[in-house]
């Protein structure tokens, strides 16, 4: 717009002050267009989290400040109350949190270890390349409802498919929810069935953008596969590890579906007939919706969103760490 | 319909649905009562219920429907248990928003909304008090607050008998006749012993389905004969660990678990109801409401192999629940018409016939209808005799306000004696976490 008036008004003789006029207009929108429509376009996404983001986070830390409750028809402010009885008298938290680095640790170690595994499998020449790199894909898009439903059924103490084959080889059959470890197992391969390919995806596109070259010279140099694979291709992703580190923990903290659907019937949110899998997330939701104390469920809110910071920092110094050594 | 229990059947879809139909639903119902003010037009009013079979109101509805030509019935909730429909209720009352015009509460959780009974229609407001003798007195008392207000009218109550599968019984070598087996047992003690004989005749089948049942039905039944109330006080006092009917129950429940005769089968869940179709155990304590549960799983290949005796003990509630009308309702005066014709003796009597729903009016529980009525299902049993001769002379017990969490807990623990923990131990838990769930 601009550019066709500069060019157009030398030649012409026409009302010089007007187009003067009009040009500074044109020039100084310009200028503010250039200046604030940025802010504009990322406006929606910031008014969007305002409300979404950060008036419930906010929200969250006045509730548990409070005590506040459906029960109770005033709100009365308790100041550190609720977080003092959460971190000193309270197991049923403590076990959950236990439960919940449990299920994090034993789902998440095999879950990046087995990713990292196929993506290198799937990152060399093979038939039918798509269709593998589609396969390990497709648990991604079911519903972790379903997921969670069928392997219940598949750990079912009475007529379940492992208790079957265990069976069949002549072993005791497991009360999967009975067990603390046994659940943790459990549950643990329904979270690794569902993102192992998801993850594999990442390191997959990650490597593909590893230099052809440097493998070459290894290989010129000596180098064996696993050689490769551990001094070049790890290191290389470093910063995808980092990422799907990051992601895993952030996940693996909030478990919440799959442990849930565990039990099938009532009393879904104690995980267990002794809280062998409650994970924070249930036990922020047995406090809120069973218990109705909505300003303690804030203060559990709050330690969790910590407790994820703290693994977050700790995984990352961590990742940085190790890849960074070979 | 009554089902403490069935709360968080399909926890899985619990917490999806919560959130999805806590937010829909509430803005279905913005656009119902917007478009119509009170200006004559056809007005929607909104139903909300739980369970797995409704409240069997759909023929009252089209009725209703008939007679009040401008107004529109929706129903909401069929298929929901009642531990998340609770939950996305307390949610819609505490916003003021959300909830439908007429909303089922449930014996247990009732008291929970006396401390919001200013969110609720007074229905004395709406000449409710008219009605009482409609009711059984004890029931009138429970849809009422401490201070007065008419909170909800009472649809059904949960009378007690068992139901044992007379097949197994007889192939077991015990009476098969109805007469005969409810003389069995005239206490648990001895349900327990006729168990004993069951489980040496029969090694394949479990005598009892799950110690959680079993547990609340003889805690309601022993603390209606005596104190009266379970783990709250009568001023909301949490009084679990001096409370004599929990600690009589929990060590019944536990004596009939060391005896090997449960089937270790969590209530309401996928186990639970595979093991009425697949017939993996002969008995299980039975309030009105649980021969719909019943029917609608084991299904019609056990069609006459099903029957009902008389529950050890004395009689005794588990269940029932009330219509109350929230303040956010845009049709309150018409929501409570509607309210009191669900639960008139012919609404009574209409859902009594669809999913066998008790009446807690004495008016339909003497009418031919509920009182001579048999039960196909379950070998022609005398239904309406059979519950409706406990229902009038029941003492209520009353249950606290945050009953619901408490008995959770304590039946999490019986899972895990089930599981083969030590009895003395998780009793012990069992006030722990009880008074944990309690605060």
């Amino acid at each position: 717009m601009s550019l066709d008036l500069h060019a157009a008004a030398p030649p012409e003789p026409g009302p010089p002050r007007a187009a003067r006029h009009t040009r500074r207009r044109a020039a100084s929108l310009t200028r503010l267009d250039l200046k604030y429509s940025p802010y504009l376009y990322v406006l929606p996404f910031f008014a969007i989290f305002a409300v979404f983001g950060v008036y419930p986070i906010a929200y969250t830390v006045w509730i548990a400040l409070t005590d506040r409750s459906p029960l109770n028809p005033t709100i009365s402010f308790v100041g550190m109350d609720n977080f003092v009885e959460l971190i000193t008298e309270d197991p049923q938290f403590w076990n959950a949190v236990v439960n919940t680095f449990g299920m994090f640790l034993l789902s998440t170690v095999p879950q990046l270890l087995l990713a990292l595994m196929l993506a290198n499998a799937l990152n060399r020449k093979l038939r039918a390349q798509t269709f593998f790199r589609m396969a390990i894909a497709m648990p991604i898009i079911t519903s972790t409802a379903v997921v969670a439903l069928i392997f219940s059924m598949i750990y079912a103490k009475d007529f379940g498919l492992v208790n079957w084959l265990l069976d069949s080889v002549g072993l005791d059959p497991i009360d999967w929810r009975a067990n603390r470890f046994a659940s943790w197992f459990a549950i643990s391969t329904m979270v690794d069935w569902r993102w192992v390919g998801y993850n594999a995806l990442i390191y997959l596109a990650a490597m593909q953008s590893i230099s052809k070259d440097m493998y070459e010279a290894a290989a010129l140099d000596g180098a064996s596969r696993r050689r490769q694979f551990w001094s070049i291709t790890v290191p290389q992703l470093r910063p995808t590890i980092i990422f799907t580190l990051i992601i895993s923990t952030i996940g693996g903290l909030q478990l919440f579906t799959e442990p849930l659907l565990f039990t099938s019937g009532s009393g879904g949110l104690s995980g267990g007939s002794e809280g062998q899998f409650q994970t924070i997330t249930m036990y922020l939701l047995d406090v809120m919706n069973q218990r109705f104390r909505w300003g303690y469920a804030g203060a559990v809110a709050l330690v969790l969103f910590v407790l994820i910071a703290l693994m977050s920092v700790i995984n990352y110094l961590l990742a940085r760490r190790i890849s960074s050594d070979k | 319909m009554s089902v403490p229990i069935r709360r968080r059947r399909f926890a899985a879809i619990a917490l999806a649905s919560v959130v999805v139909l806590g937010t829909t639903a509430a803005c279905g119902d913005d656009s119902d009562s917007g478009d119509s003010g009170s200006g004559g037009g056809p007005i929607t009013l909104v139903v909300d219920v739980f369970g797995d079979q409704g409240f069997g109101y759909e023929e009252l509805y089209k009725q209703y429907e008939a007679e009040h030509t401008n107004v529109k019935i929706q129903e909401r909730g069929k298929g929901l248990g009642l531990g998340d429909y609770n939950t996305r209720l307390t949610q819609q009352i505490t916003a003021g928003s959300g909830a439908g015009d007429v909303v089922a509460l449930e014996e247990g959780t009732i008291v929970q909304f006396y401390a919001q009974a200013d969110k609720f229609v007074n229905l004395a407001d709406h000449g409710a008090n008219d009605l009482k003798g409609n009711f059984l007195p004890w029931k009138w008392e429970q849809g009422t607050t401490p201070d007065g207000k008419v909170l909800g009218l009472g649809t059904d109550v949960g009378s007690m008998a068992l139901c044992y599968r007379s097949d197994l019984f007889k192939a077991a070598g015990l009476p098969t006749d109805r007469e005969q087996v409810g003389a069995l047992w005239p206490t648990w003690d001895e349900f327990i012993a006729t168990g004993q004989k069951f489980a040496a005749a029969d090694k394949k089948h479990k005598f009892v389905d799950s110690a959680t049942n079993f547990y609340n039905v003889v805690l309601m039944q022993i603390a209606g004969q005596g104190t009266g109330y379970t783990y709250y006080d009568k001023s909301n006092k949490l009084v679990i660990d001096q409370n004599p009917d929990v600690q009589a129950a929990y060590q019944l429940t536990t004596k009939m678990i060391s005896a090997g005769l449960s089937n270790n089968l969590q209530s309401f869940s996928n186990e639970w109801n595979a093991g009425f179709k697949n017939g993996t155990f002969a008995t299980i304590a039975c309030p009105a409401w649980m021969t719909g549960v019943i029917k609608g799983q084991a299904g019609d290949a056990a069609t006459g192999k099903w029957d009902i005796a008389k529950a050890p003990g004395a009689g005794g509630n588990w269940g029932g629940s009330f219509l109350g009308v929230p303040k956010s309702s845009k049709h309150q005066k018409e929501a409570a018409e509607l309210a009191k014709f669900l639960t008139s003796a012919k609404g009574q009597i209409g859902a009594y016939k669809a999913v066998g729903n008790l009446p807690s009016n004495p008016q339909a529980l003497t009418d031919p209808a509920v009182a001579d009525s048999t039960n196909d299902y379950f070998s022609k049993a005398p239904v309406g005799k059979i519950f409706a001769a406990g229902a009038t002379d029941l003492k209520p017990v009353y249950l606290g306000p945050k009953n619901n969490a408490v008995r959770t807990a304590v039946e999490n623990t019986l899972r895990a004696v089930e599981q083969g923990k030590s009895a003395d131990e998780q009793w012990q838990a069992a006030l722990k976490n009880g008074a944990a769930a309690g605060k």
